[in-house]
């Protein structure tokens, strides 16, 4: 071993020279195999007659779509519907927000409960849940819930509110701010606004999801607070409630909110799956899009960079909100 | 009333209302629910289409290497059962052979296998084939559990091995090879194309996402970035949109007619999704551990390579057991969306039997029938990743 | 360094080793009757055949796992021209949204899809596909309720329609509604099961598609009389077998194997006794047009690509256009269509093969 002494280590014991080495072997790699896969691209699309290009989007798109914030119809580009699919998509998600995110504090405060029946249930909701798969769920809500209830005379009608075959039907402001609630005409319901069942079931199947995740966020964070604060605020005097809202919920909300973060992004990539519902999100539009274009690879490239958006647009004002939550330590 | 009970569900008035109110409701919900599938529910659809549930178009007479495939998994599941049981905790050393939740898990195990194939209205043959499945799993579980501490330290190092090779196994005897008629993939399906999607994608996707975990810890810029770069693209993507690019793409990406076969697509687009989460989970896992080990580790003349592999890796891969088999359950789950891109799994064979003229409307039934199933599994696969855990982390050894 | 000497030239042969391999797939074919596509489906002994595997008549898979239909038929057929026997097929169910991108990638060889052929999915600027004669002359209609009081489709304004998302049918559908000025509510699925079955539970008040599907679906309807197909005809929709538009040795191969069921029609050349008239051909030298016809005498295979006696082997595997029409979907199946257009030139339809000359 004294020969080692003085020289310079082996090429393989070299630690200056190990992690170029290891760069430059793994670029390669990765170099070649993009040139490989890039160059049969190029090839397979022009032997198809389907190179890269975006004009189409300008193109009468001949496809109406069923339900959308953002008047559409068939005469109008494809882009202009390619953007009503992501209106659909925001619309179902940001609903989903509010309501799973009210179905989720709900049930994760339920699990603290003084009632053993309620904590039991809030269990067994939340393992039930978790443990079946959300497309399962959603045609389940669709096929066997939604698509059962009764329609025209014998939909099931609360004061002002219908829910029926052919949607759920609200009151509101009629064009000239006229208040009016649903009527049935010719056996069909009308009403000022209006959810059909498609984004009825979506919105249910992901809402009771989410919830159960959320619910265990929520749980999680709340039990992370150290069980002296509780007791402090009780020897303080404040009752249950209020030693929530002051002393548990902010503690909790550390925890929870970075947890939130990834339960709206799940939330919002899960809304993808409305085409098994008969809902046109931007998945389903752009999926008809491809199929009555061709044009495989621009749909995709729309596709992910419109959710990766949406995911940036979610982290960007979860990080916000936990900045906000953070409790500085002295 | 027990006292107990009472303090539970009737501490105060409003307690005692909504208790009240639940089980009512409760009571009114459950009864509907049974009345419906006891009176009006039409399960033949179940009954007639049981063999296309559980394993697709397989052919008939090929079936045979199933039940062995079958066979081999009821006895490698009662030797992890029998091994794990008998590994000691630090608190209880020995341990019963048949402690309580065994015997209650194996009583559940034994009714099952005498109900639901009758139910189902399979014949006799295959009843008893069920039924000696069950007693294979149970015999090999009380051997296991009575034997099993002679294998002693190697015990725990044994099992990790048998289920790959189990895999492998499994392989050649669905897709054919090694003297064996072959069967194409596109005659897998139902349960039989679920599971081995899943245990493709967990077995390729484990490694894959160790690599990538420690490849985004680099201090390697290329490694950091290009792991940063894999993770974050597929996790901001929806699963549905990347078998979509997978299916309408690779074909494009390979020289013409080299696509293959619309599974394998299906299962490498899985991989590669599940080892980007897989990535997130181990690597809150590397973070966990102090560093204080690697510097220890390396001072003791370790390489990079051995102090990962021999003593970060073991406690990071521990604490990461829970996010890890998380990811796995949902894998499983997430093996659903196949039936969007036309694939005949589990939910895909059921909207194609739906698409039957006899069973046209029959889709509470079915998916009931689906919902008791995967709920079944990934509750078995939470319970054991519970269990791995007490016995992986023990509290009294604290952190 | 010492390393360096070892290390690049070793970097350096695998990098222009790995460039040779790029560029030696980059490289074209030679000239002459080579087909990729034909060698490809020679060399794996099996044609790869895109059908929808759940529609009565056309394409269904029975409970015995065995594919039947007009268009499995037209598959049969092709395989039995090229590989000499019928029984060399693999079928992939596709649904509407993947049939063009599973041909355009190669995944299937040929797509016998009930699949309307226009000018966009023609042309080389849009899917490129190549399409072989129509094997059935369909119309776009539409499917009521009997006791829903809808006569025509200007009685559907404002109500929700059942469709088929990625078929021509939406886009008719769209085209036909603008122009009645009526508003409508299309629900998309990307299934027929699904579509089929959101009508049956009454979500929209009628479901279109082309009319021998409306038909063939009906059937296995638990209560057939009560749907009725309205009278009007939205669009007209030529059912057609497509290949691309990259090999066209193999799209003429598949193109003239379809004509020869219909010329044998013509000829009155039936499964039963397409031996007999062999035997009759290699018997008679005066008969040169059926000796052509059947590959007795003549190049017709060779020129395409196909064995001498491919139609033979053809109509021996599933009969004529004919046969294969009752067979399916005419009286001989449960659909009872009329032959209506599909029927041969000679008695008014529009079934007319170019001659085999």
């Amino acid at each position: 071993m004294a020969s080692r002494l003085g020289k310079s280590p082996p090429w393989w014991q070299n630690r200056r020279l190990l992690p170029w080495l290891v760069q430059a072997s793994v670029g390669l790699v990765l170099v070649l195999v993009i040139a490989f896969l890039l160059g049969n691209l190029v090839r397979n699309l022009s032997a198809a007659g389907l190179l890269l290009s975006w004009r189409w989007l300008g193109q009468p798109a001949s496809f109406d779509i069923a339900e959308t914030l953002l008047p559409f119809n068939a005469s109008q580009p494809y882009w202009r519907g390619l953007l009503a699919g992501l209106v659909n998509t925001l619309r179902v998600v940001g609903l989903g927000f509010v309501g799973a995110t009210l179905v989720g504090t709900l049930v994760g405060s339920a699990s603290f409960s003084g009632n053993g029946l309620v904590k039991r249930l809030a269990r067994i909701y939340v393992e039930l849940i978790r443990n079946i798969p959300l497309l399962l769920q959603l045609v389940f809500w669709y096929f066997v819930v939604f698509l059962a209830l009764p329609n025209g005379a014998a939909a099931i009608q609360l004061p002002g509110i219908v829910l029926a075959k052919s949607g759920l039907f609200l009151p509101g402001f009629e064009a000239g701010f006229q208040w009016s609630g649903p009527t049935l005409v010719d056996g069909v319901w009308q009403a000022p606004l209006r959810f059909t069942p498609e984004f009825g079931a979506l919105l249910t199947g992901l809402v009771v999801y989410t919830g159960a995740f959320i619910a265990e966020v929520v749980r999680g964070g709340i039990a992370a607070v150290p069980k002296g604060q509780w007791e402090a605020a009780t020897s303080l005097g404040l009752g249950p409630l209020p030693s929530l809202r002051r002393i548990i919920i902010p503690q909790a909300l550390r925890v929870i909110v970075p947890g939130l973060n990834t339960q709206y992004i799940s939330l919002a990539k899960n809304s993808s799956l409305a085409v098994a519902c008969g809902y046109t999100d931007l998945y389903s539009v752009a999926e008809t899009s491809l199929n009555q274009t061709g044009r495989a690879i621009e749909v995709i490239v729309i596709l992910l960079a419109a959710y990766l958006a949406i995911d940036l647009v979610i982290s960007l004002l979860m990080n916000g909100l936990n900045r906000l939550v953070q409790i500085k330590e002295r | 009333m027990p006292a107990s009970l009472r303090k539970e569900l009737f501490a105060t008035p409003l307690d005692g209302v909504v208790t009240v109110l639940l089980i009512t409701g409760l009571a009114a919900a459950g009864s509907r629910l049974l009345h419906w599938a006891l009176t009006q529910a039409d399960w033949a659809v179940i009954q007639a289409n049981s063999t296309l549930f559980a394993v697709g178009r397989y052919p008939i007479e090929q079936q045979w290497r199933l039940w062995l495939l079958g066979a081999l998994l009821a006895a490698a599941a009662g030797l992890s059962w029998g091994v794990l049981r008998g590994l000691a905790l630090p608190d209880r050393p020995t341990t019963a052979l048949w402690p309580r939740h065994d015997r209650l898990a194996a009583s559940l195990l034994v009714l099952l296998a005498a109900w639901a194939p009758a139910a189902l209205g399979l014949t006799l043959t295959i009843q008893s084939r069920w039924w000696g499945l069950t007693g294979l799993l149970l015999l090999v579980r009380w051997l296991a559990g009575r034997y099993g501490s002679r294998l002693g330290k190697t015990a725990p190092l044994v099992l990790p091995m048998v289920w790959p090779l189990l895999y492998l196994v499994g392989m050649v005897l669905i897709g054919g090879g090694l003297g064996l008629v072959a069967v194409g993939a596109n005659e897998w399906g139902g349960l039989l194309l679920t599971l081995v999607q899943a245990s493709f994608a967990i077995l390729l996707s484990a490694p894959l996402g160790v690599l990538l975990a420690l490849g985004r810890r680099s201090s390697l810029p290329l490694l950091r970035w290009g792991s940063v770069v894999y993770i974050e693209f597929i996790r901001g993507a929806p699963l549905i949109t990347l078998l979509f690019l997978g299916q309408n793409i690779l074909g494009f990406l390979l020289p013409g007619g080299m696509a293959p076969d619309r599974i394998w697509r299906a299962a490498w687009i899985l991989t590669f999704f599940s080892a980007a989460y897989l990535a997130e989970a181990v690597r809150s896992g590397l973070a966990a551990v102090p560093r204080g080990q690697l510097e220890a580790a390396r001072s003791l003349g370790l390489s990079l390579p051995q102090a990962l592999a021999k003593v970060v890796l073991p406690q990071a891969l521990r604490i990461a057991l829970p996010a890890t088999v998380g990811q796995f359950i949902s894998l499983l789950q997430d093996t659903t969306l196949l039936s969007l891109i036309g694939l005949l799994d589990l939910l895909g064979t059921a909207r194609s039997v739906m698409a039957n003229p006899l069973f046209l409307g029959k889709s509470a039934e079915v998916y009931l029938t689906l919902a008791v199933l995967f709920w079944c599994c990934c509750a078995a696969l939470g319970l054991g990743s519970r269990a791995l855990e007490r016995r992986l982390n023990p509290p009294s050894l604290g952190r | 360094m010492p390393f360096l000497r070892t290390l690049l030239p070793k970097l350096s042969f695998a990098s222009t080793l790995a460039l040779a391999l790029l560029l030696a797939s980059c490289a074209s074919e030679g000239g002459g009757l080579q087909s990729q596509k034909i060698d490809l489906i020679k060399n794996r002994g099996k044609l790869i055949c895109g059908v929808d595997g759940k529609l009565p008549g056309f394409s269904f898979l029975g409970s015995d796992g065995a594919y039947s239909g007009l268009d499995v038929d037209v598959c049969k057929a092709v395989a039995a021209s090229l590989l000499g026997d019928s029984g060399k097929v693999d079928y992939r169910d596709l649904n509407s949204s993947e049939r063009f991108a599973a041909l355009a990638s190669g995944e299937v060889d040929l797509l016998s899809r009930n699949t309307t052929e226009t000018l966009t999915r023609d042309a080389a600027g849009g899917n490129g596909l190549s399409f072989a004669p129509t094997t059935f002359y369909d119309g776009q209609g539409v499917m009521v309720a009997a006791g829903s009081g809808v006569k025509s489709l200007k009685d559907l304004a404002g109500k929700p329609i059942c469709v088929e998302s990625g078929t021509t049918t939406e886009l008719n559908l769209a085209d036909r509604m603008r122009e009645l000025k009526a508003t409508y509510t299309p629900l998309k699925f990307q299934t027929g099961d699904q579509t089929y079955a959101a009508y049956l539970q009454g979500r929209c008040l009628a479901v279109t598609s082309d009319r021998s599907q409306l038909a063939a679906k009906r059937t296995s309807f638990p209560d057939p009389s009560a749907h009725l197909l309205l009278g009007e005809v939205l669009s007209k929709e030529p059912l057609t077998p497509a290949t691309t538009n990259a090999d066209p040795v193999w799209s003429d191969a598949v193109r003239w194997s379809v004509y020869a069921l219909m010329q044998a029609e013509e000829l009155g050349i039936t499964k039963a006794n397409v031996a007999a008239k062999l035997a009759q051909a290699q018997a008679n030298p005066n008969q040169a047009d059926l000796r052509r016809f059947l590959g007795v005498e003549g190049d017709f295979g060779k020129t395409l690509g196909l064995p001498a006696d491919f139609v033979v082997k053809a109509i021996a595997a599933v009969g004529n256009y004919g046969e294969i029409f009752d067979r399916n979907v005419g009286p001989g199946s449960k659909l009872k269509l009329d032959r209506g257009l599909n029927r041969q030139w000679s008695q008014g339809g529009l079934i007319y093969s170019p001659p085999f000359r």
